[in-house]
């Protein structure tokens, strides 16, 4: 580990925790937008009503949705990793049962000491797809997650390349904004998906009287961004996690010096084309490898660019194969 | 106008003073836990050994000389009384001994499949591979963070706060032996040994 590197993690860091507190307040900032707005549309509406008729003026709200935005930011932040393994079915191993487990057991003891973080909590899903994803809040509370696939096909070495990419995730607290984001994502979905169902027309707004083009405007801005809210915290949970691929890539490589492993086991995951079924679309972004199999993780462009979870697995094991050969050469006398 | 960029230009190289020489302490500290990283592994393996001797013990009579290799290298290494990275050449000496006693044993277990059949070998030969592996990435760990600590200490300007924070070049783990470097000589035959 070179002295940039080093810095490099400590910026990663940084960079992680920074991006983790401006994304909690961009959904309270984006909820209090929503009552607010709201309520000013409310107030426009009742601003002619009859004297003696209902006139709001209190942002009740806006008050209501921001208190209830920072609840479920809390709440998230707490919870989110439990629910993130609650949601793939994981079960957690205590006392390691057969000869698959215990060798992971191992492999994950022996990678918490080459990344020097405690060792996290170890997780099985059983799915026959092969695939990984780690979750927590910080290397102190951390967990990672194999599915039974996994086990299964891939070697001690290439078992190794993985788990210590997940680690990777975990030192630069990549972790942290993932999972949140994971949260975060998935309450807004509920929401939209409940509160949808109470907006639809059919109730109300059956006077004659003719709104000004101010309230027009300001309500279709609103009702654009409260149908919009589910699509932008599905894009921000895309774009947040390709390049990060990339350097957990590069920190697994460090931690065992052998990249060429994790490019083979990366080579096994894509070649299992099947999707990973116990992993939803809420905690895709969270894994090593695409789960839901979609064919745009394995384009390059501008359209994959703003639309895949996942960097190309072509290109990322080229890079692997890269460092490898670069070693062997440096290996040679 | 003169006393106040006087007073900002200390005021800079204090601060810079001050961060470069924390910087300094939070390394040393961090090459000295890794360090105990490898003594606590080293630990576990000393203890593990007797058990994966008597397990292949019984099946093993024909390579007396491999296990007896192994039972020698570990209790000097238990013997060695060097702590800390002081006595790191020490450690380091006796436990590479051990490493290269292991490694023709597990060259040796690898060798027979019926003995990876008799009851629990093959796990054994696991939890023996995963010891390894935690002594070698602890070293590699501690090797890493005293490079950086090294460096750290040597470069300029941070090499100005290093006689202040105390900070003295550590020792790698080095593997020195002729042993570990030489690869085992591996018996092909099949034949058990009389």
């Amino acid at each position: 580990m070179s002295d940039a590197a080093s810095l490099n993690l400590f910026q990663q860091q940084e960079a992680n925790r920074r991006r983790t507190v401006v994304l909690v307040v961009a959904f309270v900032a984006f909820f209090a937008w929503l009552g607010f707005g709201g309520d000013y549309i409310y107030y426009l509406f009742s601003r002619d009503a009859p004297r003696y008729a209902y006139h709001h003026t209190f942002p009740w709200f806006g008050i209501v949705l921001s208190l209830a935005a920072a609840a479920i930011a809390w709440y998230g932040y707490r919870t989110g990793p439990q629910k993130v393994l609650w949601s793939t079915g994981a079960r957690e191993i205590v006392e390691p049962q057969g000869d698959n487990e215990r060798q992971l057991v191992n492999v994950v003891e022996e990678m918490a000491i080459a990344a020097g973080v405690p060792r996290p909590r170890i997780w099985i899903v059983d799915d026959p797809d092969p695939n990984a994803f780690a979750t927590g809040t910080d290397p102190l509370h951390a967990h990672i997650a194999v599915t039974q696939g996994l086990l299964d096909l891939c070697t001690r070495d290439e078992l190794q390349g993985v788990v210590a990419h997940e680690l990777g995730h975990v030192k630069n607290l990549d972790v942290r904004l993932m999972t949140m984001l994971a949260a975060l994502v998935g309450a807004v979905a509920l929401m939209h998906d409940g509160t949808s169902r109470v907006l639809r027309p059919g109730g109300g707004s059956s006077d004659e009287r003719k709104p000004s083009p101010l309230v027009l405007i300001v309500l279709v801005v609103w009702i654009v961004s409260w149908i919009l809210a589910p699509i932008i915290a599905q894009l921000l949970a895309l774009g947040v996690s390709r390049k990060r691929e990339y350097l957990a890539d590069a920190m697994s490589a460090q931690f065992t010096r052998n990249p060429l492993a994790l490019a083979s086991a990366l080579q096994k995951i894509e070649g299992a084309d099947a999707p990973t079924t116990h992993i939803k679309r809420g905690a895709a972004h969270l894994c090593i490898a695409d789960p839901l199999g979609r064919r745009l993780t394995s384009h390059e462009g501008l359209f994959a660019d703003t639309l895949a979870t996942h960097p190309p697995m072509a290109k990322r094991i080229a890079i692997l194969r890269g460092m490898g050969y670069a070693q062997l050469k440096q290996d040679r006398p | 106008m003169g006393p106040l960029v006087l007073l900002i230009v200390l005021v800079v190289v204090a601060a810079w003073v001050i961060a470069a020489y924390n910087g300094l302490i939070a390394l040393k500290n961090q090459t000295l836990n890794a360090f105990k990283q490898i003594d606590v592994q080293l630990k576990r393996r000393h203890d593990l050994i007797p058990n994966l001797v008597n397990a292949v013990r019984g099946a093993m009579d024909f390579e007396k000389s491999t296990l007896e290799a192994v039972i020698q290298a570990r209790n000097q290494a238990v013997k060695v009384n060097a702590t800390g990275p002081e006595g790191i050449k020490q450690i380091s000496q006796a436990e590479n001994a051990l490493s290269s006693a292991l490694q023709r044993l597990m060259v040796v277990v690898e060798q027979y499949p019926q003995l990876r059949a008799t009851g629990n070998v093959g796990q054994l030969q696991e939890e023996l591979t995963s010891t390894e592996n935690k002594v070698a990435f602890a070293r590699q760990l501690y090797n890493d963070t005293a490079t950086q600590y090294n460096t750290k200490q040597q470069q300029f300007p941070t090499s100005l706060v290093a006689g202040l924070a105390k900070a003295q070049p550590a020792d790698l783990w080095e593997i020195e032996d002729q042993g570990e470097k030489a690869v085992p000589q591996v018996d092909l035959s099949l034949k058990p040994k009389t």
